[in-house]
């Protein structure tokens, strides 16, 4: 059976594809506008005034030179798919919550008003795209057909990974902030690399023709703080130089746990992409719209040879960085009340109902399908078997280590011991 | 003396609050230090005490807090550096490894590196990836470096300011699971009266076994020696592992003649191998058995379930000295002959 790791058999698998799955949620293949211009490096350098906006907070659809050929294909159905997403993946974390709140769950990190950056970039995506993320990006993962107990596995305690990374083409969460950004640049040199065989003709069966541009592309979530690690640093110089296909998608949800952005960066994040020679994007976050025609540019500049691009969506986090977090100690309800003013989800219902598209009736369909899954994710977390002890040993090495090995034995022999020696002893 | 309870975090606050009054050159440096007050409160209200010049919330990253802490020491400055948890030091690594360590030697002692490097240390409470590792052994392994770690309130205030005041690097772990447990702290005891930060103590006298170890396990010492019938341990709380107090140890295993260390980082080149070694080379004619080592495996500290399974307790300790006192077949992982011939490779 081909191994789902090799690179080349995916290539393969993604040939036969079938496209209509992901095209059902507008976000499908690469969407590029047939007015757009070829890849260019300058696109996008200068923001201008700053943040590319399609759909304001009080819902208005505002006209827009560049990124409205972008999104031209959404209507209002492919518009309803995302707003439902969104209406879910809310779901998802207010039950992530109790769950937590419950004693379910050791910890679980809020994505609570980051719902449109997450889904308008998931939704960007080809479903052979690959995904490195942080620990906040669940939205991300439900998109990538991650469901139930396989994202809150991670978060009871019983393992490292909740899903397969290469079934799901995510990376398992990253907890070390910023070290996934390389590792997505990595992933993208290697898509590079496979095409310069395939034009060597070295891999027979690929199914590319020599010359084509990369068709798959690589895309890294971090938060506003993580732009200070020296690793995301690195990860710019190293795409930027080497023409990766990688988008580098940076939240800004304005803190960074008790650290407001400011004390990251005196410019906005954006302004970091030029000086590392990549083109960079200031997006409203809250607008999932805006969102998903950033990302739909991005990712057609990295497919077609055009190299990274840095975005930055501006968002804000509602809620506690974390369940054990305590967000009074830094910040004003003030503040809070301002950016729930800018609800993403929200906006994109007033808009919907502005244009006659959305009603009380399909309101109350979305939330109870949102339910659903809620209830389906609540049935799974108690589904979630404990794991056992040999699973202390499991997987550290992908060959037989003897010392390992030995070690486990030693403690299997005195895990014996307590049955044996019943009532015996101490 | 007027001493106060105090949680083990606070006897730490007491610390540094004792530490920025002393020397006005003392610096906090830290992620999320300052209006927060550090994920487990260690740094509380001292920023409004004595602002933001002093406790000093930085950008998010390990490796540029070190290398600012070390130009900062160029001018004389003493940064008291918290890392968050101790998976995130490892960013730090290379300026820890590379600099800090090295610059002292490096300058003929001309520049020395005073510098405090905080880290909540070990497991036991259910956190997430990269929040419960013992990367004690890495920095031991680093000359240049001081490593403690301390197991009460009291210590953790004393040794806290006596690491800033030392005019080395001190690598000084609190052990999480600690954090809330109260005890009696003296915040202000005058540090020319206090035991040297490097010296081990006898925290329960015993004749017949001692058990080595420091932070959190300390407590499973102590537990496992009264749990244990018909035979008396003593438990040494070594409170500095680099250097570690040798004299102190071996004086304990040449009445008890048998030694067991506990320790909650990996066993293989762990600092439990250093003090079996060298209790070996000089008790070796006072030993009654082999040194026997209760450690966390060799593996990545597991999910959070799991964690039970890996990090020692009360009954692998009470094996450990059944083992020593021969009441059970001394059982230490062996590699059979068939692998140690390559025998694993063909399987
Ligand atoms: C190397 C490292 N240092 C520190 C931490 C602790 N930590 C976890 S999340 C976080 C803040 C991250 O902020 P940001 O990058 O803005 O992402 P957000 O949490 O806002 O999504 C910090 C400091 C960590 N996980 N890894
Ligand atoms: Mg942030």
């Amino acid at each position: 059976m081909p191994s789902t790791t090799d690179p080349r058999t995916r290539r393969l698998s993604r040939a036969g594809h079938d496209s209509s799955v992901d095209s059902a949620h507008g976000g499908a293949r690469d969407h590029a506008p047939a007015t757009a211009r070829p890849a260019s490096a300058r696109e996008g350098v200068d923001p201008g005034d700053g943040t590319v906006r399609l759909v304001d907070a009080d819902g208005v659809r505002h006209p827009d030179a560049t990124y409205d050929a972008w999104v031209e294909d959404v209507d209002h159905a492919a518009l309803l798919r995302l707003y439902e997403d969104m209406v879910v993946v809310r779901r998802i974390d207010t039950e992530a919550t109790a769950l937590q709140r419950q004693g379910h769950l050791a910890l679980w990190p809020p994505l609570l008003g980051q719902e449109a950056a997450q889904i308008g970039s998931a939704r960007a995506l080809d479903v052979d795209d690959f995904v490195f993320s942080s620990y906040r990006e669940h939205g991300v993962a439900h998109v990538r057909g991650i469901a139930g107990a396989d994202l809150l596995r991670v978060w009871r305690g019983v393992t490292g990974a909740g899903w397969d990374p290469h079934e799901a083409r995510m990376a398992p969460m990253q907890v070390i902030i910023g070290a996934q950004a390389l590792h997505a640049v990595g992933y993208a040199v290697g898509i590079l690399a496979d095409q310069e065989t395939d034009e060597r003709g070295e891999a027979p069966g690929s199914g590319a023709t020599a010359g084509a541009a990369p068709t798959e592309a690589v895309i890294s979530y971090f938060g506003d703080g993580a732009t200070s690690q020296g690793d995301v640093a690195e990860a710019f110089t190293f795409a930027s130089t080497w023409t990766a296909p990688v988008v580098f998608f940076c939240q800004n949800n304005q803190w960074a746990i008790s650290e407001p952005v400011s004390l990251q960066s005196k410019v906005p994040l954006v302004e970091r992409a030029r000086g590392f020679g990549m083109p960079g994007v200031r997006v409203d976050g809250n607008d999932v719209l805006a969102v998903l025609a950033v990302t739909r540019q991005a990712l057609h500049r990295a497919r077609t040879g055009g190299g990274p691009t840095f975005i930055e969506a501006v968002t804000y986090r509602r809620g506690p960085h974390t369940t054990a977090d305590d967000p009074t100690r830094y910040r004003t309800s003030a503040e809070i009340e301002h950016w729930e003013a800018r609800d993403p989800v929200d906006r994109i219902a007033a808009h919907l109902r502005a244009e006659g598209a959305l009603d009380d009736d399909g309101e109350a369909r979305v939330q109870a399908a949102a339910d659903a899954v809620a209830a389906e994710l609540r049935a799974g977390v108690t589904s979630i078997a404990d794991p056992s002890w040999p699973d202390v040993f499991a997987d550290v090495y992908a060959e037989p280590h003897a010392e390992l090995d030995a070690e486990r034995d030693a403690y299997a022999r005195y895990l014996d011991g307590f049955e044996t020696s019943e009532g015996g002893g101490r | 003396m007027t001493t106060q309870t105090m949680t083990l975090a606070q006897g730490l606050n007491a610390g540094l609050r004792q530490a920025l009054r002393d020397d006005d050159h003392v610096v906090l440096l830290g992620e999320d230090i300052g209006a927060l007050g550090g994920v487990f409160r260690v740094t509380d209200g001292l920023q409004r005490e004595f602002g933001p010049r002093r406790v000093v919330d930085t950008p998010l990253a390990e490796s540029g807090i070190l290398g600012t802490a070390i130009g900062m020491a160029y001018r004389g400055y003493r940064s008291v550096v918290e890392i968050q948890f101790d998976g995130f030091v490892y960013v730090a690594f290379d300026q820890i490894v590379s600099q800090v360590a090295k610059m002292h030697a490096r300058t003929r002692g001309k520049v020395p590196m005073p510098l405090t490097i905080r880290i909540p240390v070990a497991g036991g409470i259910g956190a997430a990836e990269h929040h419960s590792e013992s990367p004690e052994a890495y920095f031991v392994h680093t000359a240049g470096l001081r490593v403690v770690s301390v197991s009460n309130p009291q210590d953790a205030s004393t040794v806290l300011r006596q690491a800033i005041a030392c005019d080395d690097p001190v690598i000084f772990f609190e052990p999480k699971r600690l954090y809330h447990v109260k005890g009696e702290v003296d915040p202000a005891v005058d540090l020319a009266d206090a035991p040297p930060m490097s010296a081990a103590h006898v925290v329960r006298p015993g004749r017949d076994v001692t058990v080595a170890t420091w932070g959190s396990h300390v407590a499973t010492g102590i537990d496992a020696a009264e749990a244990y019938d018909g035979a008396s341990i003593e438990v040494i709380d070594l409170r500095s592992l680099s250097p570690w107090d040798a004299d102190a140890v071996t004086e304990s295993v040449r009445r008890t003649g048998r030694l067991v260390v506990v320790h909650e980082g990996p066993r293989q080149a762990g600092v439990g191998a250093e003090i079996c070694a060298t209790v070996t080379e000089r008790c070796f004619e006072h030993l009654e058995a082999p040194p026997v080592r209760i450690t966390g495996h060799d593996v990545p500290y597991p999910p959070a379930k799991l964690e039970g399974h890996h990090v020692p307790d009360l009954d692998r300790v009470c094996f450990a000295v059944d083992q020593v006192l021969g009441r059970v077949p001394l059982d230490v992982p062996t590699v059979s002959a068939a692998v140690r011939s390559g025998g694993e490779m063909a399987a």
